[in-house]
């Protein structure tokens, strides 16, 4: 008796369910408040892109692109002579990303092969968050380090460095990169399976022709991912190389002089005396436009590659 | 019909008594222990070169950590404990001077789901030749092409050998899987149930393989399929919970089994 007591409770709610049409209203506005949310972060990322374009328009009118693209000059704060050419804060850029790529690339390679495929478990254990604690260091904290500690500690081995240089911040945003490396490519060792390295082991390979022969080419569109990203993430790199780098905008490869990025230069002219309307405040849109389509390519880049390496296991 | 089948079996292991077969593997009062688990026990076993030994045994007896001891795989899990003594001719394969890669070089394996390499099938075969320092091209290619003939698939991927291997159905998965070891010339092919994630064409196919290549090598393959060791194997053993309760003839294991485990287990009273 009882248990068709419940049985017909459950009914009775479930009919009183049935007659109000089943589901609730909340069913139907979820979706509709997740799209908002989706709208706003889109329509952001249009309204940037949008402002971005206006403004480096607005530049442009002012100065060529012709002058912008050529010229090998940077002196947009000359009252007699000024030059715009961004070759300058394009080659300090460079410069910056290659040296960062330069140290951060092989170590990063090497912790994310010793971790995933060397390292005990404890290891792992207990590298992991001291990396990602060096992820989460704000860059601020990097270029104070750089400046006051990674420059002293270069000009005593090489003393023809300047206090502020190319090498120095250059390492020092390839250290803050590192932890993207290391954490990326870990999780695509680790995605190749198991079994793989154990076909290859039977056939007598040491471990080491196992990882390099077989686990690292299998990863490799991960790899490559999280290499573009990383040098990405260093070409919009600002603070270290603002702190660290110097504002002299020069187009000389040499590495021991002091330089301009074009972050750099965007946050000089921020942070200083430029008043609003003048070209060297436009200035800064079309150099940040110039940027963003650097870090755009790389991205796309980075998407292309782990597209087309991939390995189906 | 099955014992007719059997019979001629028996005829044909008569004729061939005369050949005199040394032995590749000789298991020594080998224990096995996972952390506490003891896995292995006392096993005690003889293998012949050039003939097909089955292990059999209901899942969790110890067969599939049998094999993979013969060639130190089970090396790989933590916390793995042996005793005892495996002779492989004559070299026990757990003493400090005879190298894991070595071992592994001479005695290929084939595993239980196919595991080929994310490359193209050529590389998938080449690999054991590069990672053995050979460059010779002319070698590699015609190393290449032997072994996917003998593992019988030349013919469905002489066309495609640049191609991935992921690209191939697990049957030919499996079969490349056999040509990638039969590359380096092991002396034995130790195969655990390479048949049990195939359909039954492709099992068919990768039998009448290893029919064939019995002629060259000396096989040891696991089973949880007593129809396949019966078609297959000259000898079998039968693991139960760790230990090898019968060894022989496959004829007489499952015809007459002085165990009555042994015919419990091969009758499907258990297991």
């Amino acid at each position: 008796m009882k248990t068709n007591d419940g049985q017909n409770q459950v009914q009775s709610l479930l009919e009183k369910k049935y007659q109000n049409g089943f589901l609730s209203r909340g069913e139907k506005v979820i979706p509709v408040l997740l799209f908002l949310m989706a709208a706003v972060s889109v329509v952001t990322t249009i309204g940037i892109v949008l402002t971005l374009i206006v403004e480096t328009f607005t530049f442009f009118k002012q100065i060529s692109i012709a002058e912008f693209l050529t010229k090998k000059d940077w002196y947009p704060f000359s009252k007699t002579d000024a030059s715009y050419g961004v070759l300058p804060l394009l080659v300090g850029t460079l410069k910056i990303t290659l040296i960062a790529s330069i140290t951060a690339v092989p170590i990063g390679l090497a912790v994310a092969i010793y971790l995933s495929e060397y390292a005990s478990e404890r290891v792992r254990k207990l590298m992991k968050p001291i990396l990602e604690v060096l992820a989460g260091v704000p860059t601020i904290v990097y270029g104070f380090f750089a400046l006051t500690f990674v420059t002293p500690l270069l000009r005593a081995i090489f003393p023809s460095l300047e206090m502020f240089n190319a090498v120095s911040p250059g390492i020092v945003v390839g250290m803050m990169i590192i932890p993207m490396i290391v954490s990326l490519s870990e999780d695509a060792l680790s995605s190749v399976p198991d079994s793989v390295r154990q076909g290859a082991l039977a056939l007598g390979a040491t471990k080491w022709e196992m990882t390099w022969r077989v686990a690292f080419p299998a990863a490799l569109s991960g790899i490559m991912a999280s290499i573009v990203l990383a040098i990405s993430r260093a070409i919009g790199e600002t603070m270290i190389v603002s702190i660290a780098g110097g504002s002299t905008p020069t187009a000389s490869l040499d590495l021991t002089t002091s330089l301009q990025t074009m972050t750099s230069y965007i946050v000089q002219v921020s942070t200083g005396d430029a008043g609003f309307g003048t070209t060297i405040y436009y200035s800064i849109y079309a150099v940040g436009f110039t940027l963003f389509l650097f870090t755009l390519a790389m991205n796309m880049l980075a998407q292309r590659i782990s597209r087309r390496f991939r390995e189906e296991y | 019909m099955a014992l007719v089948a059997f019979k001629t079996k028996e005829k044909k292991i008569n004729e061939q008594a005369p050949v005199e077969r040394q032995t590749v593997y000789s298991t020594k009062k080998c224990n096995l222990w996972y952390g506490n688990h003891h896995a292995l026990k006392n096993i005690n076993l003889d293998m012949k070169e050039r003939e097909v030994t089955a292990i059999i045994g209901p899942s969790g007896c110890g067969k599939s950590t049998y094999i993979k001891t013969l060639n130190r795989m089970v090396d790989l899990v933590p916390n793995v404990k042996t005793s005892g003594a495996i002779e492989y001719r004559g070299r026990n394969i757990f003493s400090k001077d005879f190298h894991v890669e070595e071992l592994r070089t001479r005695v290929g394996m084939v595993f239980q789901k196919p595991n080929p390499f994310p490359k193209s099938i050529f590389e998938n075969i080449a690999f054991g030749l590069r990672i053995h320092g050979i460059k010779n091209k002319k070698l590699i290619h015609e190393t290449v092409e032997k072994s996917l003939r003998q593992a019988a698939i030349w013919d469905e991927v002489k066309d495609r050998l640049h191609d991935s291997a992921y690209g191939l159905s697990g049957g030919q998965q499996q079969r490349l899987c056999i040509a990638r070891s039969l590359a380096l010339e092991p002396d034995v092919l130790l195969m655990d149930e390479p048949t049990s994630a195939l359909d039954p064409v492709s099992t068919l196919k990768v039998e009448e393989l290893i029919q064939d290549l019995k002629e060259k090598y000396s096989i040891i393959i696991v089973t949880h399929n007593m129809q396949q060791a019966s078609r297959i194997s000259d000898k079998t053993a039968f693991f139960l919970n760790g230990e090898v309760v019968e060894y022989d003839d496959t004829y007489t294991i499952f015809n007459n089994p002085r165990d009555h485990r042994t015919e419990d287990y091969i009758t499907g009273r258990f297991g």
